[in-house]
């Protein structure tokens, strides 16, 4: 395994406490598990607030997580120092999802992408520009763009340079926040293609973040359902879209509108609104939408379990 | 039926330091009374644009309207004067925005935002005016209507945001809505009861749509007919169920076959390259610098929309 | 040199308030020789007298020549106004940064002392200060920059609270750099629009505290002119007799204000690589 986490938890501090009274944590993750083989994609699924940016953040240790273990190829990183966890840094990389913030205005695209060489060591200019040069082109782009500012790129282009960027010091994970969700359609597919190309090169990981099912079902090996910074179903890609367990996997495939207008049929909506993680149900975090919620749901936890060999689901009534 | 919605010609400009953007260029539609037109297209093709056109809510300057008529149930928009347009916004055609946040004012509650709306084109008592923005949240499904009512915006979910705006937006039941991409900032689960709501109210209130999106499958579940616009240009326009089965145009084409669908695992088709900004377009077929099937017509001159097969037009040289 | 004409081009407004400040400049550095009098003999016999020929712009209650005073007065009041508000503006920018990106209990005082020393106006801040180190160019450069400080501080402070949530900084951390590298690299130049425009707008309100202090007699001690207290002398009393004893030393603190001004705007877009091409 390249990756695996275990019983990952992060609170943060809640808001409004008056003297004295401490107010309750906002538990964006609240024991997550999964792992990830080496030049595979896990899927991380879930709707705004289910704490799924949060995961990738902790896993990259750009948030310090409260609890649980994060193992990267065998070793645990989660307490590591950070002087260490600098080496670390070169294996595991993050590609965020707005291709504006991401990179600084102010700095030309080639010193971008040569900005992690340089932090790691590779003092001559002259190997480093050939490096960046080599990056720029295996992401689709051209050497001459080296010199370009990035308000100067479009939102695909700009994706590709984030990628060079991470691509820079040879990492076997990247992080990728909802990558293309930010991008057109037509340009999409671009960036969908170079990272799915990238990883048979490179024997890449992904830990893929998106709320957008059909991308993940595209991209990623694995999928893991995220409901209220818990993980509610986690199996092989083919396994769970083929046969989703859990009431929320099922809603969140039934609501995904399809390109298909021949099997145009009006489906069982899901009602209610996305909870936030600061006023959390009792008992099962979803009991309140799911049109299957039973006396045992609204005050039992349901913990994960295997109900077929690779197939976890949350649920009582599964 | 009489279309309630005529467009024809619509051709908006900006007057910038660096020349002049033609934003929308001789656009034409129709839509009839509980019709829903999907107008299709990437960032920077010009739909917003088009929309608020039709709004007459360009900002100008920069912005004009430079050709075409906006028909609202016979009366030409583009023709009023500013005082009588104002009154049609709302009681005849009323929009709404992919952020409700920004469309909503912060400082008064949902209720009496709805209300002003009522009484700015009604002769109603204010109390009649509250009791139907009320009855308006009911109307949309928001749970506890009257305990909403006084809320303020930041107060709701984006969900209920955007319900309430609808909810604003059909209170004086104008005829036509035009929304713009108005489930695009909403998760998946509330993007389907935002849009069932939508389709529900349109069947209800006799309400003809614009829905204007960039995401094929909202328009595949909503939409009757679409027009597909691409820098600036209409260039295919048909019934959803058509377009979708036999695209004509070589963009629509590469968008179908662009997005992932479930159950599907093959690679995804790019359309290489990337939208052209609308100050700086090519000669001929726009799409032409993208476009796999172009010839050396494309490059020189515009296509015209030519019908290719009954109901179904397409800007297109080639295909 | 065609680098040069491509941006006096681009921003003719900017070349303008350039070339305003530089002739300020020059006009401070050659004093002596272009001041066609002594800017400090008096004499009596010409005790306001109007502009003419002698005295271009007229002379002072003491008969001293008021351009010649002018052109002297540069001097102190550009090495005043430059010297505060880059001391004042380079301070806040500093521990702006640190208190915005170090936080913590740092932050925390950072941030008090600046509010009680915002809740003091400049003037009186200034007073004591002066009061305390004693009248001198020097001290009174000092005592005008410290109130400057907190502002800056402030307007930074925000600047990078909010650059430290964005993506690229987030990108930083991942490749692992450090934070001393980050600041200097992603969050400071990224200060730099709300600096200048911050600097320049209190290039002015430098020049009219000196001048307070001046009238004071807490800033440049007598008989050395500088434009402020050129003009708080004769304001109250002379605006009606002898109205060039202030409109002249009003006209070229408006000119350094607005050059200034000019300058700052044109320096702002220009370190923008998004208002290129």
């Amino acid at each position: 395994m390249l990756l695996e986490v275990n019983d990952l938890r992060k609170y943060f501090p809640g808001r409004g406490g008056f003297f004295g009274k401490t107010p309750d944590p906002v538990h964006a993750i609240d024991g997550v598990s999964f792992a990830i083989q080496e030049g595979k994609t896990l899927g991380l699924v879930g709707e705004s607030g289910c704490g799924k940016s949060t995961v990738g953040r902790s896993i990259l240790r750009l948030i310090e997580p409260t609890a649980g273990t994060i193992r990267f190829e065998g070793t645990d990183i989660t307490r590591m120092p950070s002087k260490e966890m600098r080496n670390l840094r070169k294996r595991m990389q993050i590609v965020f999802q707005d291709p504006y913030s991401s990179l600084n205005p102010r700095r030309r695209a080639g010193d971008i992408v040569a900005e992690p060489l340089l932090v790691h060591g590779v003092e001559n200019r002259t190997e480093r520009r050939a490096k960046t040069q080599a990056l720029f082109e295996r992401v689709g782009l051209r050497a001459a763009q080296m010199d370009l500012y990035p308000h100067q790129f479009s939102g695909g282009q700009r994706q590709r340079i984030s990628i060079a960027r991470a691509l820079a010091l040879g990492p076997k994970l990247i992080v990728a926040d909802e990558p293309v969700s930010a991008l057109d359609v037509s340009v999409q597919a671009q960036v969908i293609n170079l990272m799915m190309d990238l990883q048979e090169q490179e024997k890449l990981s992904y830990l893929f973040i998106s709320h957008n099912l059909a991308v993940v079902e595209h991209v990623s090996h694995q999928v893991a359902v995220m409901y209220l910074g818990r993980i509610v179903e986690y199996a092989a890609t083919k396994r769970i879209f083929e046969r989703p367990l859990h009431p929320y996997t099922q809603a969140l495939m039934a609501a995904v509108p399809m390109p298909d207008p021949a099997n145009r049929r009006r489906k069982q909506h899901l009602g209610g609104d996305v909870p936030s993680p600061v006023n959390r149900p009792k008992g099962c975090h979803f009991h309140p939408r799911c049109p299957l919620a039973q006396e045992r749901c609204r005050v039992e936890d349901p913990m994960p379990r295997e109900v077929e060999a690779g197939h976890q689901v949350a649920c009582h009534l599964v | 039926m009489a279309p309630v919605l005529e467009v024809s010609g619509l051709s908006t400009v900006f007057h910038t330091r660096t020349g002049t953007v033609r934003a929308v260029q001789d656009v034409s539609f129709s839509v009839e009374p509980g019709e829903t037109m999907a107008v299709v297209g990437e960032s920077g093709c010009g739909k917003t644009m088009m929309a608020l056109s039709l709004m007459r809510l360009i900002p100008s300057p920069p912005g004009e309207i430079t050709a075409g008529s906006v028909r609202v149930a016979g009366t030409d928009l583009l023709k009023l004067d500013e005082p009588t347009m104002r009154d049609m916004r709302g009681s005849q055609i009323a929009m709404i925005f992919q952020e409700p946040m920004t469309a909503l004012n912060p400082l008064l509650t949902v209720g009496k935002q709805i209300a002003e709306m009522v009484t700015l084109h009604e002769k109603v008592s204010g109390r009649a005016a509250k009791e139907r923005a009320v009855e308006m949240l009911h109307h949309v499904k928001i749970p506890e209507p009257r305990r909403r009512a006084g809320e303020y915006p930041h107060q709701m979910s984006g969900g209920m945001r955007q319900r309430a705006m609808i909810a604003m937006a059909l209170a004086c039941k104008p005829k036509v809505l035009i929304a713009d991409e108005p489930t695009t900032a909403l998760d998946v689960t509330i993007q389907a009861q935002v849009l069932d709501l939508i389709d529900d109210l349109r069947q209800e209130l006799g309400t003809a749509v614009v829905l204007i999106t960039h995401d094929l499958g909202v328009v595949a579940e909503v939409a009757d007919r679409m027009i597909v616009m691409y820098a600036g240009r209409k260039v295919e326009e048909g019934t959803v169920a058509e377009l979708f089965a036999h695209p004509r145009h070589p963009y629509l084409q590469g968008l179908l076959n662009s997005v992932p669908r479930v159950g599907q695992p093959k690679r995804l088709q790019e359309i290489a390259g990337t939208v052209p900004p609308l100050s700086n377009l090519p000669p001929g077929c726009a799409f032409a610098p993208r476009c796999p099937s172009a010839v050396a017509q494309c490059r020189d001159a515009i296509p015209p929309l030519d019908e290719k097969r009954p109901g179904h037009r397409a800007a297109c040289w080639v295909t | 040199m065609s680098e040069f004409i491509y941006l006096a081009r681009r921003y003719p407004l900017g070349l303008a308030g350039g070339v305003i400040l530089l002739l300020f400049v020059l006009m401070a550095i050659f004093a002596n020789i272009i001041a066609p009098l002594d800017p400090l003999t008096t004499n009596p016999r010409a005790s306001l007298a109007a502009p003419g020929t002698t005295y271009m712009l007229g002379a002072d209650m003491m008969g001293r020549d008021v351009l010649s005073r002018l052109i002297h007065g540069a001097r102190i009041s550009l090495a005043v106004a430059l010297g505060a508000t880059f001391i004042g503006s380079g301070l806040g920018m500093l521990l702006g940064l640190i208190s915005g990106y170090v936080g913590g209990w740092f932050d925390l005082i950072v941030q008090r002392v600046a509010e009680i020393m915002q809740s003091l106006p400049l003037l009186v801040m200034a007073l004591v200060i002066t009061a305390s180190l004693g009248p001198s160019l020097v001290n009174t450069i000092i005592a005008i920059a410290i109130p400057l400080i907190p502002n800056v501080a402030r307007v930074i402070r925000a600047n990078v609270l909010s650059l430290r949530e964005l993506n690229y900084v987030e990108a930083a951390h991942a490749i692992g750099m450090s934070n001393t590298r980050i600041a200097a690299l992603h969050v400071l130049p990224n200060t730099l629009a709300p600096l200048i425009v911050l600097a320049t707008a209190q290039l002015g309100s430098t020049i009219l505290t000196e001048a307070s202090l001046s009238f004071l007699g807490l800033g440049v001690p007598e008989p050395y002119p500088s434009w402020g207290r050129m003009l708080s002398e004769s304001a109250a009393e002379y605006m009606r007799t002898a109205p060039w004893l202030v409109i002249f030393p009003g006209v070229a603190i408006s000119a350094v204000v607005f050059g200034a001004n000019l300058f700052g705007d044109a320096l702002r877009d220009y370190l923008d690589p998004r208002m290129g091409d």
